[in-house]
Parts: C-alpha cells; structure tokens; sequence
C-alpha cells in the first residue's frame, strides 16, 4: 500500500493554474478504499483522470488528488450486445484499441459518444458528461452509461444506475468528480458498419448560413461541427467551414485503417508568449479556412482524424505559452440563439483577442440524466483565449453578461474563472446536486462557484482563495 | 498461440507484459497473492484478447507450493512458451540494517523464492526442450551499495543464479534472462521521489521484456542505457565509490 505523496506536477490543460497537491496512484479498488480510510491522508480529495478539464474542475489546490488512472482495467465485454464495462481510468483510446481488434468476423462497436479528444478517462468523461458533434442524436455521454460503482469516504461501495441508487446516479453524472470515485462503469456502446466515416467539408459564408447547414444536416448525419473563423467582422462575421460525417460500411480503396492510440508528435517545450498574437491567428485563419474550396470537399476517411484531429499533435497546450490558456464554452438556449452567438462573435472579433481553435456546433433536446450536465437545446460556442492576464479577463466578464442574459450557462469542464453568480444561475439544480457531494470530496472549482452569492445572477465573485494568478506572475518555478 | 506463465502477476511490470501478449491473443496463466486483484486482472486480460487466461491465488513466499504451482500452470496451459518471475519487494534498508529477521525475510521474498521457483521450473523446460525464461532482477545487484545492498544482494545472488541456470538449460535450447530494470514508476518505488529522465513507465520496460522472451539475451538492462550507467558504477574504483552517496 502507498499512500499520499506531495507533488507539485498535476496541471489542468489550459496550464493557467500552478497548485500544490498530496497525490495517491491506487491501482486497485481496494487500495482506493484503503487509501480514503487512512486516518493520515489528506482533509479534501479529488479524482484526477487524464487532466483534459481546462481549468481547475480536476484540481484541489492544497488537498489530495486520487489519480485514478492505475484503474485502467476492463471488467467486461459482451461483443454480442456491445455492453462494455471497464474500470473508471480506462481512457478512451484504450477502449478503441480493443474495439479496433475485433476479429473481422464479429459485431463491431464504436463510442456511442465521444468528446475531441480520446485521452480522457471513461471516469471524467462520465464526471463532465461530455458530449460530441452527435448531440443532436446521441444526447450526452452520460445517457449512455447503464451503470457505474461509485466508492465513498466511508468505505460504503454503491451501485448506481436509473433504478438503484438513482438519485446518486443522477448527481454522478456531470457532478465532477464530487461524488466519490467511479471505480467502474458499464456503457451501452453503438453498433457500426465498420472504422470509416464518409465526411463533407463546406465553406460557408455568414452565421444565417451555419444555422442552415445545422438545420439541414440533422437529416441523414449523424456528426455535424463548425470550425468559424472568430477574427472576421461585419458580413463576414461567424464564417468558417462547416463539416458533418456519418459511419460508412465502404472503405476508400486502399486504405488502412489507423489510430494513434498514443499522441504522436509532441510540442516539445513552451511557445514564448507572443507566437500567438492577433497577426498570426488572423493569417492563419483566413489560410485555413482557403484549405476548403468554394465548392466544398466529400470523402470516406477513417474515424480518427475525423473526431481526433488535435490527438495527432500531443501537448499542443503548450503552443500557449508558459502562462497557458482559458478555453471558454458556452450554451446557449435555441430562442435567440443566432442572435446570441452573434453577440459573442462581434465581441470577440472587437476586441481581437480570438485564436485559431473556435467550435460552434448546435446542440439536440435528447435529455441528460445528470443534475449538472452542460448542454441544453440550442448552441455550444467553444474558443480558446491565451492567458494575457486583466484584458482576457475583462473580454471573458463581457461574454459572460451576454451568456447569462440570454439563459445560458458555461462548461466547468473548460472553466477557470466563472464567477458563482453565473454557475449557479447556469445550474439551477446545483443545490440539489451539492446534496450528493461525499463530504470527503472537493476541488477548487466547486469551492470557487459555491460560495453565497446574493443575487443568483451575474456579479464580480469574492476572489476565493483557489482562483488563479492571473493578474499576477505564477508564483510558482516554470518546469 | 502463445502460452505465458506470470508469477507476482499484479505487479505493475507484469501486468503491462500481459497485456502485450494478451493482444496476441495469447493463453495465460497467472499466479498473485490477492484473490480479487488477480480476478480482475484475468477479467481485463480477457476482454484485451486473451484467448485464455487461469490463476492461481498464492503466496509466493511459501516455497513449498512452488512445484505443485509449477505443475499447475504447465497443464492449465499445455506447454509453456514464456515465463515471467516478478514477485519481489524493494526493501527498506534502513529497517534491514536494524533487524536480521526482517533481512533474512527480504532475502527469502527476492533471492529464495525465485531460486526455488526456478528450480522447480527448470526439468519442466528441459523436458520441452524449448522455451524461455524472463527473472526481474535490479541494477541494483550489480554494485552493492550503502543505500540498499540487502535488496541488491537479494539480486545480485539471484542474478548469478540466473546466470547458472542459463548455462545448464541452455543446452536444452531454453533461454533465460535476467531482466535489470532501472528506476520504474509503479507503486514499488513510491517512497521515493520521482521525476526526471532515469524514470521509465512500466509499459516502457514491458515492451523490453516482451522483445527479450522472443529473441533470448543473457541480460537486459531496460531502459537501455542503464547498462552504461551500471558499467561506470562498477568500474568506480573503491577510493572514488566510497565517497559517494550513490
């Protein structure tokens, strides 16, 4: 048995927090809970997966972390029905690994959900409720849990599902980790013809133009996203390229199929902080958006680089510099959502402070069986913003005005500062859910948006003491 | 197919090697102490390819049981193609050096119960005529030093064993060889601080030992370049080596 030991390494990935940790590796479910009943461990702990949370959802400044990813074990398989269960640090890309070496002559299954990313844990992928560019069919990743074991501080093992524990079950899912530890989970994985997607790329020209794509496409594709280009104003404002994809049983000639289970090149070290600036990223999206041609691009590639493209480049985080980043993700409901997202847009164009990484996407009605799942009916916009400290915070204050005046709310699982006010009118069953924390379990975030706010609205918050050195140098040593 | 015979299973270098073999589709056979840890072990194994995977809950330290377990993991497996000696502790020196019980029983855990394991094991291989044979040993049995030479004895008489029974099976066309692995990052080594370019990921070192029960070498330091490390601690003249820390 090994227990807590202090570590200063375990980072979110925008790398905008710099906190120190008491860490505990269990590789088995009786190590965690003998670790949870050490009468010496650390007062507040947190499960930490693969740290793909932006900020600091997966960070408990000054407490204990519980990398869960020596739980990385699969429990069980039935190829017949695709009902997987796998302990809650198997990542993603293990599971495809697996289901890629099916033998030819079985069923085979892919993800019935999957977030950007494959190298997130099945634990935080059910702790964040992530959802990908088939929400609009599939709903959240949560929905496809048929069950999960969750371990408590006081040693009790608790099988949650829709009909033992749900309440439980219900705050699990999307409840960040704050429950206890997902030691397993059982997914109902989807049936496809094979590791093929036919996809089609589409330039398009102004935001009426992407709701219309939108709109078009729930017929027929199953994954539709928008790259937009966040620097263009005026009639340009929200073009992009618009891409959608379906799975496909034909495979191109030739082709073979490959995943990189593991990041593939890596960027080596940290970009200095003006290697992304307003010249370069307006240069580098007018050149990527030229990529598509007018008339647009249609072809069956294989699934990777279809739902991975950044996988391929590892650590492409630290293209921001030492001081990292804010991803900032909003949903938005569907009444007033053009108009909404155009707010945002011309905000954000004005201040010119957007990057090359920006997602709209529309977001379906299937319902989420978590307390505190993000997505609602309507529009997710997604951009990352380098950490220039008071001018990134103050564009970020005025995005959050326009989000909570139109009732939506922003993604914890990218967040590092959103003020209490705006989670908890974003959540508004976030009381009900905070019932179900285990009261051996915290992180920074929680303790950053639940604190009293008057007024469940939007206002400054009280600067607790988890929230980042923004406005200041790190106060830690660079690595 | 291949047949593999891992003992001290739930280790964490044991684990990852089979997890190789399992995405082979190979047949295993796995012996550990907790009965629960090797179930859901054998479960991951399974669902990861394995065409067949048989443990056996014991405690390796009783070395009575070493040929019955011997002959157990022969039969489940019809032959045996590769076998993985894992079992081990990484013993507190500090505990050693104030109480001989504790040092004849770290002794008995890294040099004993893979010398009577072995030994059990070895008619089986000649009689096969074919087969290899993987002992994790240490680099820290190729110099004793201040720091952890109970272990490092421990491993260093284990590794001259090793070096005997591969003279003696060699001629029955079976190769053994002595895994030295350097600094690992598995639940072995979490007393001690870790971080830096010495330290390698238990799956780095199982792809190591996987390549080694294929192609048979005497020895192998993995990560590689811990040989040259090793081979400049050995050659440290003993006015140099005693006033170092190492």
């Amino acid at each position: 048995m090994t227990g807590f030991q202090d570590s200063r390494t375990y980072r979110a990935w925008g790398r905008a927090h710099r906190f120190a940790h008491a860490v505990a590796r269990p590789r088995f479910a009786d190590e965690a809970a003998s670790l949870l009943a050490a009468p010496d461990g650390p007062t507040s702990v947190l499960p930490y997966g693969m740290g793909r949370s932006y900020g600091d959802s997966c960070l408990n400044r000054d407490g204990g972390l519980l990398d869960a990813r020596g739980l990385d074990r699969f429990v069980a398989f039935d190829r017949e029905t695709g009902l997987l269960e796998v302990e809650g640090g198997v990542t993603l890309a293990d599971i495809l690994r697996v289901l890629d070496h099916a033998p030819p002559s079985e069923r085979r299954w892919f993800l019935p959900v999957t977030p950007g990313t494959k190298f997130v844990t099945v634990g935080g992928a059910i702790a964040n409720d992530v959802h990908g560019k088939n929400h609009h069919e599939a709903g959240t990743f949560g929905r496809h849990v048929a069950g999960l074991r969750l371990l408590r501080s006081d040693g009790r093992v608790l099988d949650c599902s829709m009909a033992d524990n749900p309440e439980l079950f219900a705050a699990t899912i999307g409840g960040l980790g704050l429950t206890g530890l997902i030691l397993r989970a059982a997914i109902r994985l989807k049936p496809v013809p094979g590791p093929w997607m036919e996809s089609e790329d589409i330039r398009y020209e102004t935001l009426e133009d992407f709701f219309a794509l939108s709109e078009e496409s729930l017929a027929g594709w199953e994954y539709s996203v928008a790259w937009i280009d966040c620097l263009a104003k005026g009639r340009a404002l929200g073009r992009g390229i618009f891409t959608r994809s379906r799975h496909t049983g034909e495979a191109p000639a030739g082709a073979k199929p490959r995943t990189a289970y593991e990041p593939r090149l890596s960027v080596p070290l940290d970009f200095p902080g003006f290697a992304l600036n307003k010249a370069s990223i307006t240069a580098f999206n007018a050149l990527y958006r030229r990529r598509i041609p007018a008339g647009g691009t249609r072809g069956t590639v294989h699934y990777d680089p279809v739902f991975y493209p950044l996988d391929a480049i590892g650590l492409w985080n630290r293209m921001y510099g030492a001081r990292g980043f804010y991803q900032y993700q909003c949903a938005v409901p569907t009444a007033g959502a053009p108009e909404t997202v155009r707010a945002l847009l011309e905000t954000i164009a004005a201040a010119g402070q957007g990057s090359f990484l920006a997602v709209l996407k529309t977001l379906g009605d299937v319902p989420s069986p978590g307390l505190l799942s993000f997505p609602m009916p309507g529009a997710t916009l997604a951009l990352d913003f380098p950490n220039t400290g008071a001018a990134t915070h103050a564009l970020l204050d005025r995005l959050d005005a326009i989000v909570a005046e139109a009732g939506g709310r922003l993604y914890p699982a990218k967040d590092g500062r959103m003020p209490a006010g705006l989670f908890q009118s974003g959540y508004p069953r976030w009381r009900e859910f905070a019932a179900h924390i285990d009261p051996r379990f915290s992180s920074s975030f929680w303790r950053r948006v639940s604190v009293p706010v008057d007024q469940p609205s939007l206002g400054p918050s009280p600067g607790p003491s988890d929230s980042p050195p923004s406005h200041s140098p790190s106060p830690s040593p660079r690595p | 197919m291949t047949r593999l015979a891992v003992f001290g299973a739930t280790s964490a270098i044991a684990g990852a090697v089979a997890r190789l073999y399992a995405a082979e589709g190979a047949s295993l056979f796995l012996v550990a102490r907790n009965a629960a840890r090797l179930e859901a072990l054998a479960a991951d194994l399974r669902a990861r390819g394995a065409a067949a995977v048989t443990t056996a809950v014991a405690d390796l330290n009783d070395l009575d049981r070493h040929p019955e377990l011997v002959e157990r993991a022969r039969a489940a497996l019809d032959g045996l193609d590769a076998v993985l000696i894992a079992h081990g502790t990484l013993s507190d020196q500090a505990a050693c050096e104030a109480d001989a019980g504790l040092a004849r029983a770290e002794l008995t855990t890294n040099f004993l119960g893979p010398v009577s394991l072995l030994t059990a094991l070895a008619p089986v291989m000649e009689r096969q005529n074919r087969g290899s044979i993987a002992v994790i040993g240490s680099v820290a049995g190729d110099r004793g030093r201040g720091s952890n030479y109970v272990y490092g004895s421990a491993k260093g008489g284990l590794g001259v064993f090793v070096q005997g029974l591969r003279h003696r099976l060699g001629r029955s066309n079976v190769a053994v060889t002595l895994v030295k692995p350097g600094f690992v990052d598995t639940p072995m080594t979490a007393a001690l601080p870790k971080g830096g370019p010495l330290w390698a990921k238990p799956e780095r070192v199982a792809a190591d030992i996987r390549r080694a029960l294929d192609r048979g070498p005497a020895v192998l330091y993995t990560p590689w370049f811990w040989r040259w490390i090793l081979l400049i601690i050995r050659l440290l003249p003993d006015a140099v080596f005693r006033r170092t820390r190492l």
